[in-house]
């Protein structure tokens, strides 16, 4: 018979391989909801999973999705491992790209080489003034971020709505709720020739290394680690609740920034009602698959940009709602909190004279 | 006098899904367990509800099976907090999340499809009063029900064994364990009547409301929910006056824009959004008013055998 027994420290190999089992868990479940559904599953999974990254165009898709994806999820593991529970990323990066469109609009269509630059910290700042909302409130007024970053979703929107259909409406656009689009300078110009992919792809990859070196080198990063890990200990040492907060929630405010207006100065290039299929929400999930660590995000990134791109082709090729993203999505990090169970737990073998040693099924299956 | 009757009708059912939610989450956090997957519930509430609804032809079995499919999913948080320990904010987000992919990977299909609306019940002699009949007793099953619960839950939580119980565990876990109180199987049986709750406050959108079926249909109600035990400080009786509130800042924005108040309409519409965060600094900003209040263990897992 087997049992679950505490781990005297926490597994370093399982806190790796757990996402691998998460990942596994989630493509079985896929393979017999295709069954369910009466599709074949090999060719539904050859959708999914494989034809979306057959040409060198779909790679560039991958990237292009990958960008918001990474640069939210870098932000939110910095403000996850610190104990900060941002989960509005999805209105910093609606926010950025109010702010950085709004640089862009008011450029024209003029080729000035400042346009860009200015357009990029304009969502840079934009995301980091939404963010600064939710640490003000919690660090002056103790206001759970939880539910106040969220709000601010709703709120963000909101703004984008009313700009898109209002003062920033397109006057040539026949009513479509759409600004202008931005002039070539106000455009991110292909990185790679035949694909969609932007530089942010680069910024982005060179966040998570910023951040990796923040979070592992310097001073600052080890104070909000510790404050996650040990808060008393952290307490104890005299490290700023406040300023990790700050710092948290600032850094990923940039990032989602960055990743707004990433968005529609590169693939987009309007303002819009709808930016974001929900990229700041799956960031959370990508996160933790990437184990909150700057490099494991990029992992997580590809995986869920994948997951995008799937959603898409199946429903193209095979007519399942793209919604079938967001079931994946919900799946993948239940089986992936459930998984890491066995960081702090093992199963161990237990001989007792009654039980054989023969019904591995149930512990395992009940973890998995 | 009489123009107010019907914006007060309006924010008695704009508050009422709020109600349901907020106190089956007064409840579960009440025994020590935060699950932040409300929103999730309710859209899977709202989905299943109108669902069975439509295939059965009854509002009965409609909000029956939007409480069942609450459960169901309330029951995948219990097992992953409660036996897998698993971080709650962390699992909550993830119902959250799931509910949202899930409601509308089902309800793919049923999008802009009409449904009955659950009619409002006419009693006898109350309702035909002037002013008072139509303001108290021109509602449907699904309004006095919530005032039933609040009841139910007030009685449950100050008055009834089990309910101190639960209030026991919710500040101590282990020391509830140790006397030999049921912890594990107590926080459970709270989940899923969350679960159940705010099902049903998803079916109440997609049968009553609106009523039909709409992707992300809850539009946040169910963070506005949770923001609601904490504006209530964890008593029921706050919790629905905070309800009604927001019902009635929900209902503003209809009536200002039928007053033709030049604000433009998304303005209006971010009044609920801004409001809780409003409310939220309010009773927060006092320290003092959370740690008096909060259940001491809300968030933190316990299990008996570690």
């Amino acid at each position: 018979m087997l049992r679950l027994e505490r781990r005297p420290t926490p597994s370093t190999v399982m806190s790796y391989v757990s996402p691998l089992i998460a990942a596994a868990c989630m493509l079985v479940t896929g393979f017999l909801l295709f069954s369910a559904l009466g599709k074949d599953p090999v060719e539904a999974f050859y959708l999914f999973f494989v034809k979306p990254v057959s040409t060198s165009y779909g790679i560039g898709e991958l990237l292009l999705k990958t960008t918001p994806l990474l640069l939210c999820g870098v932000g939110l593991a910095l403000g996850f491992r610190a104990n900060v529970w941002n989960i509005g990323a999805e209105g910093q990066l609606t926010m950025g790209a109010i702010a950085g469109g709004g640089v862009a609009l008011w450029f024209g269509d003029s080729d000035s080489s400042l346009a860009m630059p200015l357009m990029l910290l304009a969502g840079i700042l934009g995301g980091m003034a939404w963010a600064a909302i939710p640490a003000f409130l919690r660090t002056r007024f103790n206001t759970n971020e939880i539910l106040v970053t969220l709000m601010l979703v709703y709120i963000s929107q909101l703004v984008l709505s009313w700009l898109v259909h209002g003062p920033w409406r397109d006057p040539e656009g026949q009513n479509y709720p759409q600004s202008q689009g931005f002039g070539d300078a106000e455009t991110m110009a292909a990185l790679i020739s035949g694909t969609r992919v932007t530089w942010g792809i680069v910024y982005a990859l060179g966040l998570a290394l910023v951040a990796w070196i923040f979070s592992q080198k310097t001073f600052a990063g080890f104070r909000m680690q510790v404050a996650g890990l040990a808060p008393a200990a952290a307490a104890y040492a005299g490290f700023s609740e406040r300023r990790n907060i700050w710092i948290a929630l600032l850094l990923c405010g940039a990032a989602a920034g960055l990743a707004g207006i990433c968005e529609v100065a590169g693939p987009i290039g309007r303002l819009q009602q709808q930016i974001s299929p929900g990229y700041g929400f799956a960031a959370i999930i990508v996160a933790w698959i990437g184990r909150l660590h700057p490099i494991g995000v990029i992992f997580g990134a590809l995986l869920m940009s994948l997951l995008y791109l799937g959603g898409e082709s199946a429903q193209m090729g095979m007519g399942l709602p793209s919604a079938i993203t967001g079931l994946f999505q919900g799946l993948l990090l239940f089986y992936l909190l459930a998984a890491d169970l066995f960081i702090n737990f093992r199963l161990k073998r237990v001989e007792t004279a009654a039980a054989k040693p023969a019904a591995p099924a149930a512990p395992a299956e009940a973890a998995a | 006098m009489i123009a107010l009757v019907p914006m007060i009708a309006s924010t008695v059912v704009a508050a009422t899904p709020l109600i349901y939610a907020a106190l089956g989450e007064t409840v579960v956090e009440r025994s020590g367990v935060l699950n932040l997957g409300i929103e999730g519930m309710m859209l899977i509430g709202a989905v299943a509800g109108f669902a069975a609804a439509r295939a059965s032809g009854s509002d009965s079995v409609g909000f029956a099976a939007a409480a069942a499919a609450g459960v169901a999913l309330s029951l995948i948080f219990g097992f992953l907090t409660l036996n897998l320990q698993t971080n709650q904010v962390a699992t909550g987000l993830a119902l959250t999340l799931f509910g949202v992919g899930l409601s509308a990977f089902v309800g793919h299909n049923l999008a802009g499809m009409p449904v009955e609306r659950l009619e409002a019940i006419t009693i006898p002699g109350l309702s035909a009063i002037p002013l008072l009949g139509d303001l108290l007793f021109h509602y449907d099953i699904m309004v006095y029900l919530s005032v039933a619960l609040f009841v139910g839950v007030h009685w449950f939580l100050t008055k009834s064994r089990t309910g101190l119980t639960l209030r026991a565990i919710g500040e101590s876990p282990g020391v509830a364990h140790a006397i030999g109180k049921p912890v594990l199987a107590t926080r459970y049986l709270a989940v899923m009547f969350g679960g159940a709750t705010a099902g049903i406050a998803g079916a109440y959108l997609s049968l009553v409301q609106t009523p039909m079926w709409v992707e992300g249909m809850s539009a946040g109600k169910g963070w506005i929910a949770l923001a609601l035990v904490v504006f209530g400080t964890w008593k029921p009786a706050r919790v629905v006056v905070g309800a009604y509130l927001f019902g009635g800042v929900t209902q503003f924005q209809l009536f200002a824009q039928g007053f033709g108040l030049p604000v433009p309409t998304e303005f209006l519409s971010m009044l609920p959004y801004a409001a809780t965060i409003v409310v939220l600094v309010i009773i927060c900003r006092d320290p003092k008013t959370i740690l008096l209040n909060q259940p001491a263990s809300l968030g933190h897992s316990f299990h008996p055998t570690t």
